[in-house]
């Protein structure tokens, strides 16, 4: 025992000293041998616009870098780019429809050969080919053209006017591609270049030297990379496949890997583990949370091609008494602690970070009210029938509530129900595969978007630190119908005046603080309606060896964003 | 029998080609969509344009053809041009993964190794610890090494995979830390070293699958050789005074190991199927995690292949294994 705690204190002066001394004394390139990482799903291309899947992206992530991405605070960072434009440093254009970027100084592919503006113009047309199918065509959205204007120097221009002009070439989704490599890769040939998708020449601290899809990802130090002292580390294997669990195994009790991603097991399992006390779990929170979806559409069967559209209202659920009945019945307290443990914390908002996008008006929610949820029916008019279910006018209090597959969920599901129960609504339980839930396909009666149920339940979040598009998906128009092939992503099928105002007044809008203010005013609009019932803010739990130093995870941009800086802990 | 073979191949191309339509069918109309595992955060409309991209947009008779023509066309002349080095694929599209956009014969190509290293072997170890196991069984039915016997090989039976291949880890690599638990796939022997190293990392999933094979084909073979040791033969064989070892090895074994190879040779293409659970437990990746894999991402062309190979790989040990029989025994020989 005694040894180990001057061990653990070693470390702690180690992990304290080591930073500064290691970067000035020891500053050379693959000092520190090799580094093992292991992510549960594998990889499958690293081309990061053929696919959207987060363990794709993240991989590419060592490879090829943005013009500018979020550090592990949400805040956006200059990368590739000299600056980040805004309208201060006349990056922006007053009219708000250009941004121009200007590249860093001296940036060199891993093949040596330098990076140009032409590149990142490059990426941008190879994106916005329509026979390409790119994953990343949202970021985008509404751009007119891309143009180099010298070698370092990059003009996006807008159709309209963009206050938050960062979606292409920021964040991990949206990597410079070099031209060189993907000029023949274009459009309906882009599957083609499978040695490029699989290989792509990046700027990032690591290269490429062998690639297995859906296995394993060898990687070696950047020779031309940027800081000649970076990486610490001269190889990388990058292990994917098996489960959650596994991985955290392989990092916290045999330390055979240093670094595993996103461990979403239940919080009495990774204690456990840790406990081996050969590694740290870490924690961080996006923008990730696990809500309900009221349905204030009619769902009945009975209701044929009309069924879940704003042509017939919900017989109970359009009454706000009962939606804030069943989300006052709720502990969300209970929920995490069963669900999450240290990775999550009760929601009250549906945007609940950054900081000053986060509503406080909604904070009451953290206190289960049983007794005010059975006041607030009996007000209401829902009198207990013989059976304890309330009901008025004939209509009875019985939900369908339906979500993906998954262990959390179904105890969610089943705490929920028995809550509810206890403020006389019936529920009855439904849970469907997520590649159906997800599926989109307008063939399935199960899609979360066709929401044939109730309720629904799933969790979502935003991409980077702006929530405008996210926030965008509950405007009036935007519900999934026959109309739109069963497309769209207002589930409730909400539909306000106020909030469409407030929305098209944030299209207008550059200013941070007045962004954030309408950002909390329509989370406030949407959260007191009780269309949306969060419930859980999650966040990604990882796990890193001890001996490995540097790791500040990032839920805002690829988990794995300042690999260049980490290290081996002595 | 080379008539009734080259019948037997023949009559295998119509059902082959069954088999890929109801296959194909049975993949189409399952629900699932490839786009379903993308984050929520790609709006619907870059979705639809994946799934046109993907050829999705095509009735389903035109992507059921064109699979064919991928299949039994593109990809044999692929192949011909890799083994001779001429051109003879030209441009032609091969069939290609959704998941990786890569050609789904090399990702094959690129995980039989392991997967043979692994189940392979194990396949190997079952049988020759079942045939050896099955065979003393019998010849001292009911006696201490019978009881042993059988008690072990319904253990193998019954315990599933994930649960003794979990345990194992457990045991042996979190608290004894003589095994790995991840399979290196990207490990080359080259020496003694690294060949120790190779077996070590196989240690764990080849001891999970051979007791699972051994299991099967000792109890096998102890039921066959307890058919024959009871026939008058054997009584014929003992009273012309052979010894036992003679009796068992020349006579009865030769009889009781026909329905045993028949066994025996349908679970070769289980080989090739992978041992799905066993490798995602070992972190094998081989062909039965990408068969998984490519179900959960919904990326049919992956599936439809491999599925495919391993109906060809069944219709094949099939006609060996009736082939086998002939051989082995001179009654059953189909002129």
């Amino acid at each position: 025992m005694r040894k180990f705690t001057i061990r653990l204190a070693g470390l702690a002066i180690l992990a304290v000293g080591v930073l500064p001394v290691s970067a000035a004394a020891a500053a050379e390139r693959g000092r520190d041998g090799h580094v093992s990482i292991i992510y549960w799903q594998a990889p499958s291309i690293l081309n990061p616009y053929l696919s959207g899947g987060t363990k794709d992206i993240e991989a590419a992530s060592i490879v090829v870098e943005p013009l500018a991405r979020f550090d592990a605070s949400g805040n956006l960072t200059p990368w590739l780019a000299a600056t980040v434009p805004t309208l201060a440093n006349g990056g922006v254009s007053a009219d708000l429809k250009t941004v121009t970027w200007k590249l860093r100084e001296g940036l060199r592919w891993s093949d040596g050969s330098p990076v140009t503006a032409a590149d990142v113009a490059f990426t941008a047309e190879y994106c916005r080919d329509p026979a390409g199918g790119c994953s990343q065509l949202a970021r985008f959205d509404d751009v007119t053209a891309v143009e180099a204007l010298d070698d370092l120097t990059v003009k996006v221009t807008f159709g309209v006017p963009k206050p938050y002009p960062y979606g292409p070439f920021v964040g991990a989704t949206s990597p410079i591609l070099q031209k060189a490599q993907f000029g023949d890769c274009k459009g309906a040939r882009a599957p083609e270049c499978t040695d490029a998708n699989f290989g792509p020449v990046g700027t990032g601290p690591f290269r490429v030297t062998g690639f297995r899809p859906n296995d394993v990802i060898s990687l070696e130090a950047n020779p031309h990379y940027r800081d000649p002292a970076k990486p610490a580390f001269a190889t990388v294997t990058f292990k994917g496949g098996g489960d959650a669990a596994a991985a955290g195994r392989a990092v916290l009790a045999t330390g055979e890997f240093d670094y595993a991603w996103n461990l979403q097991l239940s919080p009495e399992v990774l204690k456990g583990m840790a406990a081996a006390g050969k590694g740290n779990v870490v924690s961080s929170f996006g923008t990730l949370v696990e809500r309900l979806v009221v349905n204030l559409t009619d769902p009945s069967p009975g209701r044929g091609e009309a069924r879940s559209t704003r042509a017939h209202p919900h017989p109970f659920l359009a009454d706000r008494a009962v939606r804030k009945a069943l989300s006052m019945a709720i502990d969300r307290k209970l929920l995490v602690e069963i669900g999450y443990g240290q990775a999550g914390r009760p929601a009250c908002n549906v945007v609940p970070a950054p900081e000053i996008y986060a509503s406080k008006a909604n904070d009451d929610c953290l206190r289960q009210d049983v007794e005010g949820a059975k006041r607030l029916l009996d007000g209401a008019g829902w009198r207990p029938g013989p059976d304890g279910v309330r009901q008025k006018d004939g209509v009875r209090l019985s939900i369908l509530y339906q979500t993906s597959t998954n262990a959390v969920r179904q105890d969610f599901q089943a705490l929920i129900k028995q809550w509810w129960s206890d403020i006389g609504i019936e529920t009855e339980l439904r849970n469907i595969d997520a590649s159906v839930f997800f599926g989109g396909d307008p063939g399935s009666p199960d899609t979360y978007q066709k929401f044939f149920a109730d309720i629904e339940m799933y969790a979502n979040n935003f991409e980077g630190a702006d929530p405008e598009s996210y926030l965008g998906a509950w405007r009036c128009g935007n519900e999934p119908r026959p109309a739109s092939q069963w497309q769209g992503e207002n589930m409730p099928r909400y539909c306000s005046e106020a909030y469409d105002r407030l929305l098209k007044e944030m299209a207008v809008t550059g200013e941070i603080s007045e962004r954030a203010r309408l950002a909390r005013e329509m989370n406030d609009l949407l959260v007191q309606d009780y269309v949306l019932i969060p419930l859980v803010h999650r966040g990604r739990v990882s796990a890193h060896a001890r001996s490995l130093g540097g790791v500040r995870l990032n839920t805002w941009d690829s988990e794995i964003w300042n690999i260049a800086d980490w290290h081996r802990a002595r | 029998m080379p008539v009734y073979t080259v019948r037997r191949v023949l009559v295998a191309v119509p059902t082959l080609l069954l088999i890929s339509l109801i296959l194909f069918l049975l993949l189409d109309l399952a629900p699932g969509d490839p786009t379903a595992q993308l984050p929520l955060t790609i709006p619907p409309e870059v979705k639809e344009n994946i799934r046109r991209s993907l050829g999705l947009g095509e009735p389903i008779h035109v992507r059921y053809l064109l699979w064919l023509k991928q299949f039994f066309v593109n990809e044999p002349l692929h192949l011909m041009s890799q083994l001779t080095g001429l051109d003879l694929g030209g441009d032609r599209h091969r069939v290609i993964s959704w998941q990786t956009r890569s050609p789904v014969v090399d990702l094959v190509v690129e995980r039989l190794p392991q997967t043979l290293w692994v189940v392979g072997l194990s396949y190997v170890a079952g049988i020759a610890i079942g045939l050896p196991v099955g065979i003393v069984s019998a010849r001292h039915q009911y006696g201490w090494f019978d009881q042993v016997g059988t008690f072990v090989s319904m253990i193998g039976f019954s315990v599933p995979t994930f649960f003794s291949g979990v345990l194992l880890i457990v045991v042996f690599s979190v608290e004894l830390g003589w095994f790995p638990s991840i399979y290196d796939t990207t490990h080359r022997v080259t020496g003694w070293d690294s060949l120790l190293f190779q077996l070590r990392q196989m240690a764990m999933p080849v001891a999970v699958l051979a007791l699972y094979n051994a299991a099967q084909i000792s109890r096998f073979m102890r039921a066959s050789a307890l058919d024959n040791l009871t026939l008058d033969y054997v009584r014929t064989a003992r009273a012309k005074g052979l010894s036992e070892r003679k009796v068992i090895f020349v006579h009865v074994l030769r009889n009781a190991v026909g329905p045993v190879v028949t066994v025996v040779a349908l679970g070769v293409p289980g080989i090739f199927g992978g041992a799905i659970i066993t490798e995602q437990i070992f972190k094998v990746n081989g062909l039965g995690q990408l068969l998984i894999t490519s179900i959960q991402a919904s990326d049919l062309p992956t599936v439809q292949t491999l599925t495919f190979v391993f109906a060809v790989l069944i219709v094949a040990c099939n006609l060996l294994a009736d082939l086998l029989l002939g051989i082995l025994d001179p009654r059953i020989r189909y002129d």
